[in-house]
């Protein structure tokens, strides 16, 4: 019960004004972030990260998952109101969501999708608060080959067990590699491929990349495709969000699979995306009548959402732990993490446990006070929508451009971020996944100078990857989830029993 | 890359510009700084530098040294070079002063960095660093046991420290000159790192200063075996459970003849008026009378020291030639 105490302290590292007023601060601005299209959870962190760079850790911290948490609640009310997802992983909540929408009972909708995103947060919570301290005795135990072994699992991981085409997904990896290589190279303490400019010396920041590859080339795409606004009015009363909460039970095993499927993509990298699909799926395979999901069935509400919400919170997990995040968005809240001067990893758990239960504690609270927030906010959020895209594409323009400028005070990142614009359209136009591109220029100096140093320390043998049980249950781990897709298809070649459908998008 | 990400001083500097009191008892100055003034570190967060700079923002705020905020900006990109790079771009600055170590004179050597301190302002040298050599707690016992360990081993034993060619590096090599023994050096991104990582025996040594090195030995963690000066560290009293800095017998005393001490001191840009370098000297001597640096000096086992004007230039001179006659015999300077 460690655990238990170490929580009571992070709740009493919260009560102050000050943080939850952040706390609300926070969830609202997420969930304006995750009602509007281009403007998605990475997005809104990246943008408003350097507001927090002046605060103290814990309350930037709990600002900004704040804004997460905010983000994860708000995708969903435009994919049940106008059937836009405000993410990509609230695709699949707009397949029942919306036609229940059109059916009237948006409110219910509404309420299913909130609260099932609690449900699938509280689970993933739960896990992390019992996991979290077992992960911090492992401590001392990580050297170069350890560190370099877990780089490696999750990018194998990403190609293995991704949804998008192997090759696309190494092509993209490879870029963001190769870019991560750009400035000072730690290990021999030469620059590499700065070709005698000082702006490129410090290398290329991932935040300004982010930003240009999400939220620039999400306003080309939109307004090449002259998206329309057109929305249902929604509303919720007390009574229906009784009536949802009453009927939660008969729908236990939906949520638990979800959470369970939730709780896993988000510890391995498999995201919320992924999750909320295969939640879905999932839901839609086990149930007694898969013909009526898609005609506005509550429980194909329920499945994407807990499983989204679950993954999303978990992800923060191997991010805090290990220093690896499972999510986009944990990756840019890990740049975070160093700004403030914490190192993620398993050290932190010990040297910070005000920081790292705070956080903790704050999930708990943030979902609980998220719940209530958009509960009682929906029309005034659903109202957004309303403003012409020509109104809402320049705000969003101007702040990314500030954001790129801000974290280092330099005009440059400001033209670098418009160039990962185009480089992101252009990914999404030829479907090359961003996701492996961001990962690779976040961890890649890492997973290098962790190999280099490792083959210093072993005088260049390869076989110090499995010198002990731990670093070698890792690196075969890896290997094996690189191939992962040509395994499975052998055992079910042997096999010939039933084999999953692929999720489809 | 992890390095690169750095907080943004400008916005830093708006959001901390609440009013400070004005103290009654300040001189009229010829200039004094209106905006917030950035204390630039060279380094990453948490390190030596930080620390320090951090020390100095407190003591000028709660002694109401100046009027104008402080605030610090971390610039530890590129090893450090995107400081340098910074402050040579700021000609003119009087709102930034950088607070430097040894990779003025290192940087342009190895990576061949575009950088001269002569082209900054310099204002005064505020301490002088030491280097300990320590071992991890299970480790050998002394110097030459230490030694005698690193010669018999079969596989690389290795010494952790921070960057390639530099501080770490140098003292590394001058180690294998002096005793023929042979180290695999594993350059980590932070003294910090490089501490860790002998605690959990990924190294069997480090240099690390002594700010760096200084809570895993109160932990009982690590061992110091020696310090790289020709005298022990004055302060006598205890930081561990037995021992204190002046418990550390120097290196020439257990028969490695190895010193360096590394200089810690502030430059503004270039083409600053002679007033605002006035200010500033006059600023960091206040500095150095304060408790916050006395105590500070005492805590991580620097040298207090204060040098300005023709003084601060003739030491700067001599230890750029001490700097580069190491490097260029360590083999550390680019072609």
């Amino acid at each position: 019960m460690e655990a238990f105490g170490l929580l009571m302290h992070g709740f009493a590292v919260l009560m102050t004004w000050k943080i939850i007023s952040l706390m609300v601060v926070g969830l609202v601005l997420g969930i304006f972030v995750g009602v509007l299209p281009g403007l998605g959870g990475p997005n809104g962190v990246a943008i408003l990260l350097p507001l927090t760079f002046t605060m103290d850790p814990t309350s930037a911290i709990v600002m900004l998952s704040c804004i997460y948490w905010g983000a994860l609640f708000g995708g969903a009310i435009t994919s049940i109101l106008f059937n836009i997802p405000g993410e990509a992983w609230s695709v699949a909540t707009t397949f029942d969501g919306y036609p229940m929408a059109q059916q009237g009972k948006a409110a219910e909708a509404l309420t299913a999708a909130f609260t099932s995103s609690f449900i699938g947060s509280l689970v993933a919570v739960m896990l992390i608060t019992f996991l979290a301290p077992m992960i911090s005795s492992f401590a001392l135990k990580f050297g170069p080959p350890e560190f370099f072994a877990v780089y490696l699992l999750t990018f194998c991981s990403f190609v293995g067990l991704g949804r998008e085409a192997k090759h696309k997904t190494v092509i993209s990896m490879a870029l963001g590699l190769l870019i991560a290589g750009i400035g000072m190279d730690t290990v021999s303490g030469n620059l590499r491929m700065t070709f005698g400019s000082d702006n490129l010396l410090r290398g290329i920041n991932f935040l300004v990349a982010v930003i240009g590859l999400f939220g620039i080339s999400e306003i080309l795409l939109t307004m090449e495709e002259r998206l329309a606004l057109r929305g249902h009015a929604a509303k919720i009363s007390l009574r229906t969000v009784l009536k949802v909460w009453m009927d939660l039970p008969k729908y236990w095993v939906t949520l638990l699979r979800s959470s369970v499927i939730g709780c896993w993509l988000g510890i391995t990298p498999g995201g919320a995306i992924a999750a909320s699909f295969m939640g879905y799926n999932l839901a839609k395979r086990f149930s007694k009548d898969p013909e009526s999901f898609g005609k506005g069935r509550i429980e194909g509400v329920f499945a994407p959402e807990t499983a989204a919400h679950a993954s999303g919170t978990a992800a923060l997990l191997p991010m805090l732990a290990l220093g690896i995040p499972g999510s986009g968005t944990a990756a840019i809240l890990l740049g975070g993490l160093m700004v403030w001067g914490l190192n993620p990893g398993p050290l932190l758990f010990v040297e910070h446990k005000d920081f790292v239960w705070g956080l903790i504690a704050s999930m708990y609270l943030g979902n609980v006070v998220g719940l209530v927030i958009v509960l009682t906010t929906v029309p005034v959020f659903a109202s957004i929508l309303r403003v012409p895209f020509a109104a809402v594409a320049p705000m969003i323009v101007v702040s990314c451009a500030i954001g790129a400028y801000a974290i280092q005070n330099a005009m440059f990142d400001i033209w670098l971020m418009l160039g990962f614009g185009v480089v992101g359209y252009i990914f999404k136009k030829i479907g090359i996944p961003l996701a492996p591109f961001t990962l690779a220029l976040v961890l890649g100096s890492r997973a290098e100078d962790a190999f280099r140093l490792a083959m210093i320390g072993s005088g260049g043998s390869v076989g110090v990857f499995w010198s002990n049980g731990l670093v070698g249950t890792i690196t075969t781990l890896a290997i094996t989830l690189l191939f992962w897709p040509l395994i499975d298809r052998a055992f079910t070649a042997v096999a010939r029993m039933w084999r999953p459908t692929p999720v489809t998008t | 890359m992890s390095n690169s990400i750095r907080a943004t001083a400008a916005l830093a500097a708006v959001l901390a510009s609440a009013p400070i009191l004005s103290s009654a008892t300040s001189p009229a100055m010829a200039w004094e700084p209106t905006k917030p003034v950035e204390i630039v570190v060279a380094a990453g967060a948490g390190g030596a530098s930080d620390q320090m700079a951090r020390m100095m923002q407190a003591a000028i705020q709660k002694n109401n040294l100046m009027k104008a905020p402080v605030v610090v900006s971390l610039k530890g990109g590129a090893s450090g070079a995107e400081a340098l790079i910074y402050m040579k771009s700021s000609d003119g600055d009087a709102n930034k002063v950088l607070i430097a170590y040894s990779l003025i004179y290192m940087l342009p050597l190895s990576a061949k960095i575009p950088f001269n301190w002569r082209d900054l302002t310099p204002v005064s040298v505020v301490a002088m660093d030491q280097f300990v050599l320590w071992d991890n707690a299970g480790g050998a016992k002394t110097v030459k046991e230490f030694i005698a360990a690193a010669k018999a081993a079969s596989s690389p034993f290795k010494m952790g420290g921070t960057g390639s060619k530099r501080e770490d590096h140098v003292l590394t090599v001058f180690m294998e000159k002096q005793t023929g023994a042979k180290f695999s050096y594993l350059p980590y991104k932070s003294g910090g790192e490089a501490a860790t990582q002998l605690v959990g025996n990924h190294t069997e040594a480090n240099v690390n200063n002594p700010s760096e090195n200084l809570e895993v030995w109160r932990a009982g963690q690590v061992r110091a075996l020696c310090v790289f000066d020709k005298e022990r560290i004055s302060y006598k009293t205890k930081v561990t459970e037995t021992q204190s800095w002046n418990d550390i017998p120097t290196c020439k005393e257990e028969g490695l003849d190895v010193q360096y001490l590394m200089l810690r001191a502030m430059f503004l840009p270039g083409k600053v008026t002679p007033e605002q370098q006035a200010f500033y000297v006059d600023l960091f001597e206040k500095v150095t009378k304060t408790a916050e640096y006395k105590d500070y000096m005492e805590k991580q086992a620097l040298k207090p020291i204060f040098l300005k004007g023709p003084e601060m230039l003739k030491f700067l001179e001599e230890d750029d030639a001490l700097n580069k006659s190491l490097m260029t015999e360590a083999g550390f300077v680019a072609k």
